[in-house]
């Protein structure tokens, strides 16, 4: 039969096995908060081929070696956000980091820095999904329209000025990343701040007052100390430091200008 | 260590007027409708994963609704029914062309960045199968971008409670109505029922119970399952849709946008292919609903005949074809196709702008789903289905792209307009009967994990699965290997009962959550199997070569519907396909199409 010629071919046409048997050593860093006291290095011995991403690897781990490994992913093409992890101590998305650039010496994985673990790679992410809640992430019209007058008129070049901070995928790198969010977690951090810039900037948007009282408090944007490692770090080219130092002009211009504009006062 | 199914059953409770499960496109659209409805009701929003994680975010190229002076609605009609091969309900299509544009509007007011044309309208593109441009963009980024739109302006609801990583072990069906589901949350192992006077279900597609997908892992047709279980019909799972491009080995996406864009594909010869397949002319720019801009179905089926003609090329992960954008330049690739760019850059080590991407097809898209009237409703009292999980009959026999998106918003928003209804029309149930319900639920979901004789291993039998789905019900099928799947997917079905799951701990035990889902896509895969060897003919996605190759209207112009038997095969019966205003008629494209279509005209003008 035409179709199982076809899938003989096929199924010869796949690596050799002598190909796939090239290993490498992945450590990762284990916490099962009801059984370990503390987090714990594990070394895995993983069958790989060159065009393998530690996510991969950390899936046949779970699948062929241990069950018990816990780690978030999903999408596989970077988008979705779910696999934040430390590669080699750098945040990195798992999907998109390749075990051929750690061979032969091999990796060690860890959750994501700076967040409680809950359990082995999965951090705690409350802290981020609440900051994300509170900058009221959506546009507040500056006039309002009926859908029956259709669109809003927008440039591409007003939709420049903040579609790359539209970008961010919630992957939280950058607080990995982020030293002063390691220090004061209380710190809005640069994602959300990314986020908050880019409704802000948004032709559409007039809720920019609204929003500002956030970044003008004390765990606003000067807790940043510009060190752009959030940046470095961004797998979408979100650029949230960016977003953070535009941020601190506008703070510090609207903190001097309410003592002379009774509007910026209002507060 | 506290230990799964030890200690005493617990269940949790909380009250909610709509329960809503799936936070993706769909069960977002479907939230906001109903706290607009009424912003007393008590919304309960549950996802196994964040809502920016479900796989609404991998879809790329757009999502469909006219705006074009020389488009109309009769024309997305048109294209959507002959593209479903005649198998859409006509009535359901009608109203759905109807709603997309203000549905697009609609999110674009919520902050959606689309694409934008230099005088500040929104930008539109061409789509496989689509005559004139409608499809709605935001770069390649499209589900992404309506997907945190969606999210973010969700926060803005107060009655919507989320309830994140919380993941549906089953509905809660009383009195002939569902009453709530029970959820099991991922961070403790804790179960809770949430009541709930109506249930809406977008938990999206199934595409990972094959091998090789373009779906995200959650992807594991959970919502289908659950309702399937409780006796609502499985309508039309034979059509799976094969994207005809994408990554070889790893199946990720590369959008119909590329083509779209003026994207084309190459056989080994680096010759067009598509135009020995009925798809013709082979202009320099492919004309709408030709060539490179023709179906999904019609494009899989012809890279299918290329590989037994020995005219693809092989690579590592089996033959591929080669997608060339180099003549689009980098600066219009990195502007329109920036994700593409980078995919192919960093996954493949091609520059798309200097070398063909090679490509072939993967599983993308399940056209089938829960059954469900023009409403939202299933057959079940109180149960509605939105988005990739349903079968509201727009797609038919093979989705177009861009239709997808625009289902969720659409028929999301009526899920929860409707189930909002329903709500407010119906008393609460009772508690006490309602948690033994749940309790017993419970049992069964941790029996998984105390049961402690279990030899098989989960991603043996996931693999096992998804390889025998490839074999039988891929982009040609035949009676023999349908029927070797059929006994496969019984047979895994058979050992899944000793599986074994590792791991016996209560916090973020994803081993567990590997075990229960896998229950579920067996279920859907033998659904779809036994779905696809009764299908006697040949239609859209479901291509037979066994003497079957012909549409055969007489017998099969209807939808399949499965019933869950419990240990047994799926009982089989058919429903009647509503036609308004399209007769079946020959499904021809490029310049056959174009005749056809003239045709079509001039019988009509008579």
């Amino acid at each position: 039969m035409e179709l199982q010629a076809r899938r003989q071919n096929r199924k010869e046409s796949r690596p050799a096995m002598s190909e796939i048997e090239k290993t490498i050593p992945i450590e990762v860093l284990r916490y099962r908060p009801e059984q370990d006291t503390e987090p714990v290095l594990q070394t895995f011995q993983v069958p790989f081929t060159d065009d393998m991403s530690v996510l991969q690897g950390l899936q046949y781990i779970k699948d062929y070696l241990d069950g018990s490994l816990s780690f978030r992913w999903s999408c596989r093409m970077a988008i979705c956000g779910s696999c934040g992890m430390m590669v080699n101590g750098k945040p990195s998305l798992s999907c998109k980091t390749f075990l051929r650039d750690y061979y032969p010496g091999g990796l060690r994985i860890e959750a994501l820095a700076h967040f409680p673990i809950e359990r082995d790679l999965v951090i705690v992410m409350d802290d981020f999904i609440e900051k994300l809640e509170s900058i009221k992430p959506y546009i507040i019209p500056k006039t309002p329209r009926a859908l029956s007058e259709g669109e809003y008129l927008q440039t591409p070049e007003e939709r420049d000025v903040y579609e790359q901070f539209s970008s961010c995928i919630n992957c939280m790198l950058c607080y990995a990343a982020c030293p002063q969010y390691g220090l004061n977690s209380k710190f809005v951090g640069p994602g959300i701040m990314a986020l908050l810039h880019r409704y802000n900037m948004d032709s559409r948007d007039g809720g920019t007052e609204q929003r500002m009282e956030l970044v003008h408090s004390e765990d606003g944007v000067f807790n940043c100390t510009a060190v752009g490692y959030c940046s470095e770090v961004c797998p979408k080219h979100v650029d949230p430091a960016n977003a953070v130092n535009i941020n601190k002009t506008e703070s510090a211009k609207d903190y001097f200008l309410r003592f002379v504009a009774p509007k910026g006062a209002a507060k | 260590m506290r230990v799964v199914g030890q200690g005493e059953m617990h269940v949790e409770v909380f009250e909610a007027d709509i329960a809503i499960v799936g936070a993706g496109g769909a069960g977002l659209r479907a939230a906001i409708a109903a706290a607009e409805t009424d912003p007393v009701l008590k919304i309960a929003l549950i996802s196994k994963v964040y809502p920016m994680r479900s796989h609404t975010v991998a879809a790329e190229g757009g999502s469909a609704g006219v705006v074009q002076a020389h488009d109309s609605l009769d024309h997305h009609f048109n294209d959507t029914v002959g593209g479903g091969d005649w198998l859409c309900e006509q009535d359901v299509v009608e109203y759905f062309v109807a709603q997309c544009t203000e549905e697009m509007v609609q999110l674009e007011h919520w902050g959606c960045p689309w694409s934008r044309k230099p005088d500040g309208h929104i930008n539109v593109r061409a789509f496989g199968g689509m005559k004139i441009e409608r499809t709605w963009f935001a770069a390649d980024k499209t589900g992404f971008h309506m997907l945190h739109t969606l999210f973010q302006t969700s926060i803005k609801y107060p009655s919507i409670q989320r309830f994140d990583e919380f993941f549906c072990v089953d509905l809660v069906v009383e009195d002939g109505r569902v009453q709530g589901v029970v959820v099991l949350e991922t961070a403790t192992g804790q179960f809770t029922l949430i009541k709930a006077k109506s249930v809406i279900i977008a938990t999206g597609g199934a595409g990972r119970v094959f091998r090789e997908n373009t779906n995200g892992g959650i992807v594991t047709g959970d919502g289908m399952a659950m309702a399937y279980r409780h006796g609502v019909p499985l309508r039309d799972m034979e059509f799976v849709q094969y994207h005809p491009t994408c990554m070889p080995g790893t199946g990720l996406l590369f959008t119909e946008a590329c083509r779209g864009e003026g994207g084309l594909l190459l056989n080994k010869d680096g010759y067009r292919y598509l135009q020995d397949y009925g798809l013709g002319p082979a202009e320099d720019k492919p004309r709408n609903k030709a060539m490179e801009l023709g179906p999904r179905d019609r494009l899989s089926q012809a890279f299918w005949y290329e590989q037994q003609k020995g005219r693809t090329i092989e690579g590592p992960h089996g033959s591929v074809v080669h997608l060339d954008l180099r003549h689009l330049g980098e600066a219009y690739l990195r502007e329109r196709l920036p994700q593409i760019y980078e995919l192919a850059e960093e996954f493949l080590g091609v520059d798309p702008a200097h070398t063909p991407i090679p490509v072939r097809p993967a599983v993308h898209y399940t056209m089938g789903g829960i059954l469900v009237d023009g409403n939202c409703a299933a057959p079940l009292a109180g149960l509605y289905a939105a988005g990739e999980c349903s079968s509201v009959g727009i797609h038919g026999a093979n989705r177009l792209g861009s239709n997808s998106l625009a289902e969720l918003c659409v028929f999301g928003k009526v899920a929860g307009i409707e189930a909002a209804k329903f709500a407010k029309a119906v008393a609460p149930g009772n508690t006490a009967s309602l948690l033994k319900k749940a309790a017993d639920s419970q049992r069964q979901a941790e029996q998984l994990v105390t049961r402690s004789n279990g030899t098989e291993r989960i991603a043996t039998l996931r693999k096992e699965m998804a390889q025998t789905m490839e074999d039988g019900c891929g982009i040609y099928r035949l009676g023999d290997t349908m029927q070797a799947t059929c006994n496969k997917i019984d047979e895994l079905k058979q050992r899944f009962k000793n599986v074994n799951v590792e791991d016996k701990s209560s916090v973020w035990n994803t081993d567990w959550l590997l075990a229960i889902e896998l229950g579920y896509q067996l279920d859907v895969a033998q659904a779809m199997a036994y779905s696809a060897i009764n299908r006697k003919e040949s239609r859209g996605a479901h291509q037979r070569l066994d003497g079957f190759e012909a549409r055969d209207d007489v017998n099969f112009l209807k939808h399949s519907q499965a019933h869950y038997a419990g240990d047994g095969a799926p009982r089989i019966d058919y429903g009647e396909v509503k036609i308004t205003k399209s007769r079946p008629g020959t499904r021809a494209y490029g310049a056959a199409g174009e005749k056809a279509e003239q045709e079509r005209k001039q019988a009509s003008h008579v």
